[in-house]
């Protein structure tokens, strides 16, 4: 049984978008806070802490889940995908992100992370979803900016993409 | 297709301004790769602050304990009022006033949520567990929230210089108002209570402070954004020369919609607090700190009247208005309510118009600027009454809209408070909106809804837009010797540099500091248009620099500057580019400079595009070879546009103000569907039109419009600032304050009417960002009442509220359920609750344990240790909450009007760090049947975070405790409890269905 | 908003948690999915000394048709649960309410039984666990017990659970032949707790209802029959007698009017609608 106390700062090992990362956490150290400021992935942002928002959503073992509610001891070993890992390995936008971009689908950009691996999970289980599953699907997700319309669109165009480019490929 | 690529169908022939051009922005956003504070690194060392917050809506600060936060490994300093009293001067507002605010509590707290103690430690956790160490003892106060009480004479005083809780009362006459009314066919009033909410952004405030040894100053780097004014304010406040006090803003912000105007304060104490650190210091605001205690729009009472002719033609408006600032007032404020000051009569073409303005404290949080600012209060009271006098003269309230409007042959119009209402059409936006927007369906729709019995109406508002907002409004809350002995104030400047490099790239740098607006991109479209080239030519770098930038006071981004402001003054500044790059260009394409043109990247004769130079062969002459400039030409190319508008004038002695500089106008309607069953409103259809001029890239307007009507919906339906009566705070997450998400929003139809340029700006253009929250909140509430025929609508339309107004009296219950048990708790600050109680043990034995510290420290749950402190009071420490949510009080119970063994009452009191609790009661002893009968009555306030943020369940909490310490009273007396809850309503649902439950 | 300081435990079979439980007991806290605990810790609302991780717990990761009840293991997910292909079978009003539990993100995490143990009154798989009569098998270091949904949900985030016990499982009757379902949810937004949650069985002539968000748990009415013409009287006696009261969200009254209105639609939809196969 593994046993971590409170004043110690133990290794945390997972993948991160692929890539073995490493650092040192207390146990009582959030995931968010862990990527942000251990492994410098700042792409996930933090609006809330307690679940709300949905700001910090990143995959965990292919699941979108809560960042903020999550210590970082969870993670370890785990395969942890997040914003920086949408982008093509050549340097271009992956089709989400394209969507969100052709759609005017961010202003500020601040819950864009968020929004973008909630879909990155979704689109996969569902990917020709109807304007009202995505939109059931995004509300664990809150915008200040946007008013969602151009951000459903986004999801819509980029399930589209997405459904090509799987077609292409089979 | 690279996204750095311009797509095909927006590569125009007549430039990119007016393009639906992909933002550039996004680039770095979308991969994760965005700039806000908290991504910026930080010196090794920074340390992170944290607060001790009030937990009391107003009491006095009778000590502050940080012996044991500073002896911690890791606490670097602490703050206290004490200390920035010492160290600071009050932060300054427009006008003389009786409060003194230092951006933490000196000797009295006056909201719940307020800043008390700042402490500085190794990281943020840590900081959380200091704070948590620090012990205040405060003296709790009656408090006021609601702003006309709150004028009253014996209302609790929030602040010692002054004996009104009106901080400031200004009456304006323009024309005749009291003739008007005195002729009237007809006046009516109505009284309208507009709820406190703000657009809370994602991203909260943030900000990174040190202290720099060079100018005895500080750096600052946070997500301000401005107006600079308040740096000033900033700066007097530190004691400091404003240049040695530097700001910086990242590139990028998580929104503001004004709420980050007002971090301004929290840099004042961080400053100190790095100060007394020595070290660079970090805060992040959480959630929880941004709802209790960031910033809001100011709640606002209004009585309106009216005075109309019988075929309802409004002649003259009386406006009072009360309107709520919370605890203090921070500059700008109170400026919404004299933004707006200038367009009271809206779009309307009314001469008579009487205002009396309170500025009211109260305990509740501060005011600051929100995406509206005073517009949707105004709004909200003018449109109403135009629906109202549409149901009282028996007429289509879109006809009375129509009748009232000015007509387009008045423009300019000069409003009678003093607007100059720049340009548009209204009527012609009406009929646009109307015809495309189908208002003919919609009304079929209605009809055919309410012939089978459904509540449906509709609604209809129109508004008035301003945007740049001219610094001088704001003065007229003084008066006018007042301002003739401060100086005139007037204009709004605005910055944008733009340079061309040796290698002929192009840089613009600008005082916008947008919060998400896609500036960059508009910027870009801008100068490229201006010097033939394309926006990805353009490097727009908005992050700004005090120490280094072109500035003014009136930089930052709120009342919609950005369209009219920034994009003049790139204009103006790309303009002046061009000319110089045409003059150095004429002289060696041999042609006159007024012969140049700039195209695809060639600068060449207008009548000969083969006479021509690259665009970067004249950046590479005013760089490598001044020599060859022509003789008065300077070399090097940067130009810095401070662009002001002449319109935007001081306010004159009869206290008209211009107050804004474009104006725009909005009309909307939308239909709505009430269910009688739930109270549930249903936005069938809504239609919204907005001429804001020249529009710069409709994808970016497009944005500001969906986005405000998102922001609007939540303030009409969900969103709202809710305190107790007592000033408890209840809204403290965002499971409390309702944002709406993709699910809720229904989706508008959005009119483009024919724009109607701005005269006064460069481009034409007006602000866009604010239109909804003007005119939607109140044309939901017009369809509402149109729906239910009802006058009296307050937001937000909770299904609750709703319900109240469509139903008559409730059902009763049978004779099954008695009357007690029909519980149904009222809305009070306080829990409640009464009962007896048969324990087997005499009067005098029952007696005995209520005063026996050592048995009551068995009975009182979660009591740790329990002593007697002096006659009848016992002081101890207990841990209550309910399953794992405990929190450990010191707690003080006195027994009072003694009356042995029969009666007594009982004041206490608890305090820890989920919050405080203060409550009192009484309990009569009985002998019966052998045994005592114990009546008690209690009323207990929960107050702090537990109060803020545990919602839902917080009263079933706390009866669950009380239901536990009287049974533990019957047991130590050495009998059983029985029928009491939740049993009790088993056994009631049991006898309910007859059966078994 | 971030945590008191903690240590933390994760064990790796059932016998390891309830040692750790045992060794700790109040000041331990069982950290499961996280999604109400993990809140409440970034608030300091919620202070335990130690954590103990049940989220890798083989033996807790099972979902398993026993004949009459379906058990599902303390570490399922709601998204787990959602996604078993015999949900809908055997437990329709499950497979109703699941939906409205939180949001997908949330329920691929949050678990079943930590649901229940949390015992929020609003909540809805505490609801179902109340309409269908299921229990609880408390695992301790003492032994285990299987305690019944009436006695384990006491009230507001109370229960009958001992500080050294794990919930290892709860067990939910499956529906039975010719047994009806309804599931009704009235809310402001999407995923938020239910104001008023309810959820109705229909069995022959006898009809049970559960209603969450007004009591202080979710309470079950049971009536041997329920003519049509009945059921508005009953409903509203039953509106009156759960009491309730005012929030910033809805007012009491608002509570009752939702008891009557859904409570009608779900016994209503039981006469038509999803009957067991
Ligand atoms: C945004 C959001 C929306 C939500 N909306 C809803 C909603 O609409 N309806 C709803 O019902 N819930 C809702 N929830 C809460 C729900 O998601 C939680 O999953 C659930 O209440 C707790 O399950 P958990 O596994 O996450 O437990 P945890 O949060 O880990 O634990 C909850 C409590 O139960 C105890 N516990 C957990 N498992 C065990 C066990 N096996 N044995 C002993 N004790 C245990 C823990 O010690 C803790 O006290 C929402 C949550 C969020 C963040
Ligand atoms: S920050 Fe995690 S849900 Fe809001
Ligand atoms: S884009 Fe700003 S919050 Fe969504």
């Amino acid at each position: 049984m593994k046993r971590l106390n409170r004043d110690g700062r133990y290794p945390v090992r997972f993948t991160l978008n692929g890539m073995p990362e490493e650092g040192f956490a207390e146990p009582r150290m959030l995931l968010t806070d862990f990527l942000r400021q251990e492994i410098g992935a700042t792409g996930t942002h933090v609006a809330c802490e307690h679940g709300v928002c949905g700001a910090c959503t990143i995959r965990v073992g292919g699941k979108a889940v809560r960042a903020c509610l999550m210590l970082a001891v969870q993670a370890d070993g785990a395969g942890i995908e997040t914003i920086e890992g949408l982008t093509e390995p050549d340097g271009s936008l992956g089709p989400l992100q394209q969507a969100f971009h052709e759609n005017f689908a961010l202003q500020c950009g601040f819950c864009t992370p968020g929004f973008l691996m909630t879909l990155s999970e979704y689109l996969e289980k569902n990917p020709d979803p109807t304007v009202e599953e995505i939109k059931v699907a995004l509300s664990g997700n809150l915008c200040r900016c946007t008013g969602y319309h151009e951000i459903i669109n986004a999801s819509l165009d980029a399930a589209k993409a997405q459904r090509e480019r799987r077609r292409q490929q089979d | 297709m690279p996204d750095f690529a311009i797509p095909e169908d927006v590569r125009p022939e007549d430039g990119y301004v007016g393009r639906r051009m992909p933002r550039i922005e996004d680039r770095s956003l979308l991969r994760g790769e965005g700039g806000f504070v908290d991504d910026v690194p930080v010196k090794k060392g920074t340390l992170h602050a944290a607060f001790v917050r009030s937990p009391h809506a107003h009491a006095e600060v009778v000590a502050i304990d940080a012996s044991a936060a500073l002896a911690m490994p890791g606490v670097f300093a602490v703050v206290t009022g004490a200390d920035m009293a010492a160290e600071t001067d009050p932060m300054i507002v427009g006008f003389e006033n009786p409060i003194d605010y230092y951006g933490l509590a000196v000797d009295k707290v006056r909201y719940v949520g307020e800043p008390v103690v700042a402490v500085a430690a190794t990281d943020r956790y840590r900081a959380e567990d200091a704070a948590d160490l620090i012990r205040v003892t405060y003296n709790v106060l009656p408090a006021v929230v609601d702003p006309v009480t709150a004028c009253e004479p014996d209302a609790p005083k929030l602040h010692p210089r002054s004996d009104s809780n009106c901080v400031s009362k200004r009456h304006f006459v323009h024309g005749e108002p009291d003739r008007a009314f005195a002729e009237a066919e007809c006046t009516t009033e109505l009284t309208i209570r507009y709820p406190r909410n703000s657009i809370t952004p994602m991203e909260t405030y943030a900000a990174v402070v040190e202290a720099n040894s060079e100018t005895g100053g500080f750096d600052v780097l946070s997500n301000f954004q401005g107006p600079f004014s308040v740096h000033t304010v900033m700066a007097l406040a530190l004691r400091l020369r404003t240049a040695a006090l530097r700001h910086r803003s990242p590139k990028n912000s998580g929104g503001s919609f004004g709420s980050k105007l007002v971090i301004f304060p929290y840099i004042v104490v961080l400053c100190v607090l790095a100060r007394k650190a020595r070290r660079p210091v970090k805060w992040i605001e959480d959630r929880l700190e941004h709802l209790s205690a960031s910033s809001v729009a100011p709640n606002r009472v209004t009585k309106v009247e009216a005075a109309y002719t019988k075929d309802g033609t409004v002649t003259g408006l009386r406006l009072t208005h009360w309107d709520d600032h919370g605890a203090y007032l921070r500059a700008p404020m109170p400026a919404p309510i004299y933004r707006m000051h200038g367009v009271s009569t809206n779009g309307y073409g009314i001469r008579h118009l009487e205002v009396t303005n309170h500025i009211v404290s109260t305990n509740k949080c501060p005011t600051g600027a929100v995406r509206g600012f005073g517009g949707p209060q105004l709004y909200f009271a003018v449109e109403r009454m135009m629906q109202r006098i549409a149901v009282l003269t028996g007429q289509d309230p879109l006809d009375l809209i129509r009748k009232n409007l000015i007509t387009a042959d008045m423009f300019p119009y000069k409003a009678v408070a003093g607007s100059l209402l720049d340009s548009g059409d209204y009527h012609r936006t009406v009929d646009e909106t109307v015809e495309q927007g189908d208002l003919a369906a919609l009304k079929r729709k209605r009809d055919a809804a309410r012939a089978e019995g459904r509540l449906y109406g509709i609604g209809y508002a129109a508004c008035v837009e301003p945007s740049q907002s001219n610094m001088g409004y704001i003065s007229t809350v003084k008066t006018g010797r007042e301002r003739e002995r401060a100086g005139p104030k007037d204009g709004a400047v605005a910055s944008v540099t733009v340079a061309v490099d040796a290698l002929g790239s192009v840089n613009v740098i600008g005082d916008s500091v947008p919060q998400g607006q896609g500036h960059q991109t508009a910027l870009a479209q801008i100068v490229a248009d201006q010097l033939g080239l394309t926006p990805d030519d353009v490097v727009v770098a908005l992050d700004t620099d005090t120490a280094k930038d072109g500035w003014s006071i009136a930089a930052g981004n709120y009342s919609c500057r950005f369209a009219p402001a920034s994009a003049s003054a790139a204009h103006q500044a790309a303009t002046r580019v061009r000319e110089k790059m045409a003059r150095i260009a004429a002289a060696n394409l041999n042609v006159p400079a007024d012969n140049v043109e700039f195209t695809d990247g060639n600068i060449h004769a207008a009548n000969n595009p083969d006479n021509a130079i690259p665009f970067y062969r004249i950046g590479g002459l005013a760089h490598w070879s001044p020599s060859s400039l022509p003789d008065d030409v300077e070399p090097g190319i940067r130009e810095t546009a401070m662009w002001n508008a002449p319109e935007l004038t001081p306010t004159t002695a009869k206290d008209e103000i211009n107050t804004s500089l474009a104006y725009g106008f909005g009309f909307d309607f939308c239909g709505v569907e009430v269910d009688p069953d739930t109270g549930v409103v249903t936005v069938d259809r809504y239609v919204s039109a907005h001429d804001c001029g020249t529009i710069l890239n409709p994808g970016l307007a497009e944005g500001q419009i969906r986005g405000s009507w998102a922001s609007a919906y939540g303030a009409t339906f969900l969103e709202e600032f809710c305190y107790e009566e007592d000033g408890t705070f209840r809204s403290g997450t965002f499971a409390e304050y309702l944002v709406p998400t993709a699910a809720e929003l229904p989706d508008i139809r959005l009119v483009h009417p024919t724009p109607h340029p701005s005269p006064y700006t460069r481009l034409g253009a007006k602000g866009i960002a604010e239109g909804n929250q003007y005119t939607t909140p109140v044309c939901i509430a017009n369809a509402v009442a149109d729906a239910l025929g009802i006058a009296d609508i307050r937001l937000p339309l909770r299904p609750a509220r709703v319900l109240e107004w469509l139903q008559g009296e409730e059902p009763p219950p049978s004779a099954a359920v008695a009357p007690d048990e029909a519980a149904g708790e009222p809305a009070r600050p306080t829990i409640d609750g009464s009962g007896e109680m048969q324990v087997p043990a005499t009067p005098e034995q029952v007696w005995a344990l209520l005063l026996d510290p050592e048995r009551m420290a068995r009975i009182v749950p979660g009591c740790e240790r329990l002593e007697a402190a002096g006659d009848n009071s016992f002081a101890g420490t207990v841990v209550l909450g309910a399953g794992p949510v405990k929190g450990r009080f010191e707690a003080r119970i006195d027994l009072t009007d003694l009356e042995r063994p029969h009666r007594a009452r009982l004041v206490g009191a608890a305090d820890g760090p989920l919050g405080s609790s203060r409550g009192s009661g009484a309990f009569e002893l009985a002998a019966q049947d052998g045994g005592t009968l114990v009546r008690y009555r209690y009323s207990v306030e929960l107050s702090g975070k537990v109060a803020a943020v545990g919602g839902r369940m917080i009263r079933g909490a706390a009866r669950q405790l009380i239901d536990r310490f009287l049974r533990a009273l019957v047991r130590e007396a050495g009998g059983e409890a029985t029928d009491t809850p939740p049993r009790g309503l088993a056994g009631r649902l049991r006898r309910l269905a007859g059966g078994r439950t | 908003m971030k945590p008191a300081p903690f240590d933390y435990v994760r064990p790796e079979s059932i016998e390891e948690a309830v040692a750790a439980l045992a060794e700790h007991g109040d000041e331990a806290r069982v950290l499961a999915g996280g999604q109400s605990l993990m809140p409440m810790l970034n608030m300091r609302l919620v202070r335990p000394e130690i954590l103990v991780d049940i989220n890798r717990i083989p033996g807790l990761a099972g979902i398993d048709d026993e004949g009459d009840c379906i058990a599902i293991g303390g570490a399922v997910t709601q998204g787990d649960l959602a996604d078993w292909p015999d949900l809908a079978a055997t437990l329709p009003v499950v497979a109703d309410a699941l939906p409205h539990v939180g949001h997908f993100q949330t329920r691929n995490r949050g678990t079943v039984c930590g649901s229940l143990c949390h015992a929020d009154p609003s909540s809805e798989l505490p609801l179902c666990l109340a309409l269908l009569d299921g229990g609880i098998e408390l695992r301790s270091a003492r032994g285990v017990r299987t305690v019944s949904a009436d006695e384990f949900q006491q009230g507001i985030l109370t229960t009958a659970k001992a500080p050294d016990e794990l919930a290892v499982r709860a067990r939910l009757p499956k529906a039975r032949q010719g047994e009806r379902f309804a599931f009704r949810e009235f809310h402001l937004r999407h995923g938020d707790f239910a104001i008023v949650a309810v959820a109705a069985r229909r069995a022959g002539d006898a009809v049970s209802l559960a209603v969450g968000g007004v009591a202080d748990r979710p309470e079950v009415c049971h009536w041997e029959s329920l003519p049509d013409d009945a059921v508005d009287d009953a409903l509203n006696d039953l509106a009156w007698a759960l009491g309730g009261s005012d929030d910033i969200h809805a007012t009491a009254r608002h509570r009752r009017q939702l008891v009557r209105h859904l409570g009608r639609q779900a016994i209503a939809a039981t006469a038509g609608n999803r009957a067991a196969a």
